[in-house]
């Protein structure tokens, strides 16, 4: 088994889940309730990469990012390195895949927080941070860990992003679902075979804890 | 600056007719206000706005020194920011947090000896103490009510603002705390706004009364005013008891109570021990009108009295009957002739024994 692959992409799909967490929550809360009557634009952005092929996506970013961008020139500038082809800009591309598989579960446990509960927190005098922090985040851990796992699991598996913007560079971004394509080009169907169930095993493993948790299964778990 | 409340505000949700306040009280140390009104009146929302649930489109709100809403200046001052103390209809407590934690939970600018001290004291107060780590879902109804009303006066706020604290009960612990609350409130000297619809909570703790229909304010009174006297034919609809007079009761012995009010004395229905001093209430249709001289009925009370005023309600006609206090009824205008009832002519009103209600004043 290629053990640096499976590092790398562990290390990928954890950097991602960690950053959409960060900023997944304010855009979870601001779609959840903000008034603005364009919401619906910011809300079907989020959900593009769930429908829009990965090759679509990766081309964008690889643009965005490339030495032609704005973007891409001013962070080749300032970190001496250019984004494509390097494992920041392949974590830059998985955090924009994987964004509405953390930004929906996020927002669909706050919706789902009573408006009332809100409001008394507000005439208690705490401000919409800290009602944020104190309120509504406890009343949405299961969401929270939901999205977390979910982006988790989604960039495990992530291919045809990978492929465009981080190329199949051994150790930096050749990831566990490149290395099983290239087993497989190279007719080493007993290494692909071995990966790929690994990846099987840890992601049914991960969306069964996911599955188990939100039906209450799990008596560990605290109850609301 | 007087020490009022003034209020002035337009708030239209959308497909709906615009809700409309206009009025202003005086405020003491532990003036109760209560918004009455049907559901749909518009009182729960005027109760927001001044929350700052709500953002009026238009108009003012003006609390002792203070403005909380100014739309001509721009100026809308947050809920967080208005130190009021907001009770809504079902609580709203927070079910992650325990008893203890709830009633703490706008404490948090005080240091932690200080919050543990106040929390202590509420506990006491509110006759929580052995309910500190319960969760609220472990709690009964009346156990909730007190955690909420105890979390929401912890802050010490400058207005408590309470909706239907009551109507989530069940009949008998309604009646229970609604003496409880009275109380209370009076013990925390602490000015509050209460919706309700129900006339006997009006009574029990208002000092000053607004009645909202349709949208609007349509009277500002003393409770008891605005029930005996109501402004317009709207207000008598909506409050729905028209003879509310001061009397003492006299006797309570299984079940009926022997009231004095003035000279005249009337047998009600008492469930339940009250106090000396009470408000006897009557409604106008539970008011039979006879001639005078004719047989005894089943009705407890006969009240023999002169006809002061007659007002016409379209098939209805509102009688007001001096028998020792003004008493209401409603007839027919049918009635009416077949009574020969005219300004001046005697006349025999009676009523049940339970159509006399009685609230307790304290």
């Amino acid at each position: 088994m290629n053990w640096t692959a499976i590092w790398v992409t562990f290390k990928l799909a954890s950097l991602t889940s960690a950053a959409l967490l960060a900023i997944g929550l304010p855009i979870a809360y601001w779609l959840t309730f903000s008034r603005w009557r364009w919401k619906f634009l910011v809300e079907s952005i989020v959900a593009l990469p769930l429908v829009l092929p990965p090759t679509v996506l990766g081309f964008y970013i690889l643009v965005a990012i490339g030495p032609h961008s704005p973007v891409g020139r001013f962070y080749a500038e300032v970190v001496g390195q250019p984004l494509p082809f390097s494992f920041q800009g392949l974590l830059f591309a998985s955090i924009l895949y994987s964004l509405p598989f953390a930004v929906q579960p996020f927002a669909t446990a706050f919706e789902q927080v009573d408006r009332k509960l809100i409001e008394a927190s507000w005439t208690l005098g705490l401000s919409k941070l800290k009602t944020f922090f104190k309120l509504i985040v406890p009343l949405s851990t299961a969401g929270l860990v939901t999205g977390t796992v979910l982006s988790f699991a989604h960039t495990l598996g992530e291919f045809g992003v990978v492929l465009m913007v981080g190329g199949n560079i051994e150790g930096v971004t050749r990831t566990v679902s490149i290395d099983i394509y290239d087993e497989v080009q190279a007719l080493n169907y007993a290494a692909a075979g071995q990966t790929a169930l690994l990846l099987l095993v840890v992601s049914y493993g991960v969306l069964l804890a996911v599955y188990a948790m939100n039906r209450k299964v799990w008596a560990a778990w605290p109850q609301k | 600056m007087a020490a009022e409340m003034i209020v002035n505000m337009t708030k239209t949700f959308p497909g709906r007719p615009p809700i409309r306040a206009d009025f202003r009280f005086p405020v003491e140390a532990a003036t109760v206000l209560i918004l009455f009104g049907p559901s749909g009146s518009g009182k729960t929302t005027i109760l927001r706005s001044l929350a700052g649930l709500e953002w009026p489109e238009q108009g003012s709100i003006r609390y002792l020194s203070r403005t909380w809403l100014d739309t001509a200046a721009n100026m809308r001052i947050a809920p967080q920011d208005r130190h009021i103390g907001y009770m809504a209809q079902d609580y709203a407590l927070f079910p992650t947090y325990t008893v203890a934690g709830n009633i703490a939970y706008g404490l948090g600018d005080l240091p932690a000896g200080d919050r543990n001290k106040r929390v202590d004291e509420l506990l006491e107060l509110f006759q929580l103490r052995g309910l500190e780590t319960a969760k609220p879902r472990e709690l009964s109804g009346g156990q909730q009510q007190r955690v909420a009303l105890a979390r929401a006066v912890a802050p010490r706020p400058l207005l408590l603002l309470l909706d239907e604290p009551l109507s989530a009960l069940d009949a008998p612990t309604r009646l229970q705390l609604r003496g409880e609350l009275r109380s209370l409130l009076k013990q925390l000297a602490l000015p509050s706004v209460i919706v309700t619809h129900d006339w006997a909570e009006a009574l029990t703790l208002g000092d000053i009364m607004a009645v909202v229909s349709g949208g609007a304010v349509l009277q500002v009174g003393t409770p008891q005013d605005v029930f005996s006297r109501p402004a317009d034919a709207e207000v008598a609809r909506v409050v729905g008891v028209e003879t509310v007079v001061r009397g003492m009761l006299a006797d309570l012995r299984e079940g009926l109570a022997t009231v004095q009010v003035g000279d005249v004395s009337l047998t009600a229905v008492a469930a339940e021990a009250i106090g000396p001093e009470v408000f006897v209430c009557i409604r106008a249709e539970d008011i039979t009108l006879e001639p005078v001289g004719s047989g005894e009925t089943s009705a407890r009370n006969h009240l023999r009295g002169v006809v002061r005023s007659i007002t016409s309600l379209g098939a209805l006609a509102k009688v007001t009957v001096d028998c020792g206090f003004p008493l209401a009824a409603l007839v027919t205008r049918s009635a009416l002739g077949e009574l020969n009832l005219g300004i001046g002519a005697p006349v025999k009103a009676a009523c049940k024994a339970g159509s006399v209600h009685l609230i307790p004043r304290r």
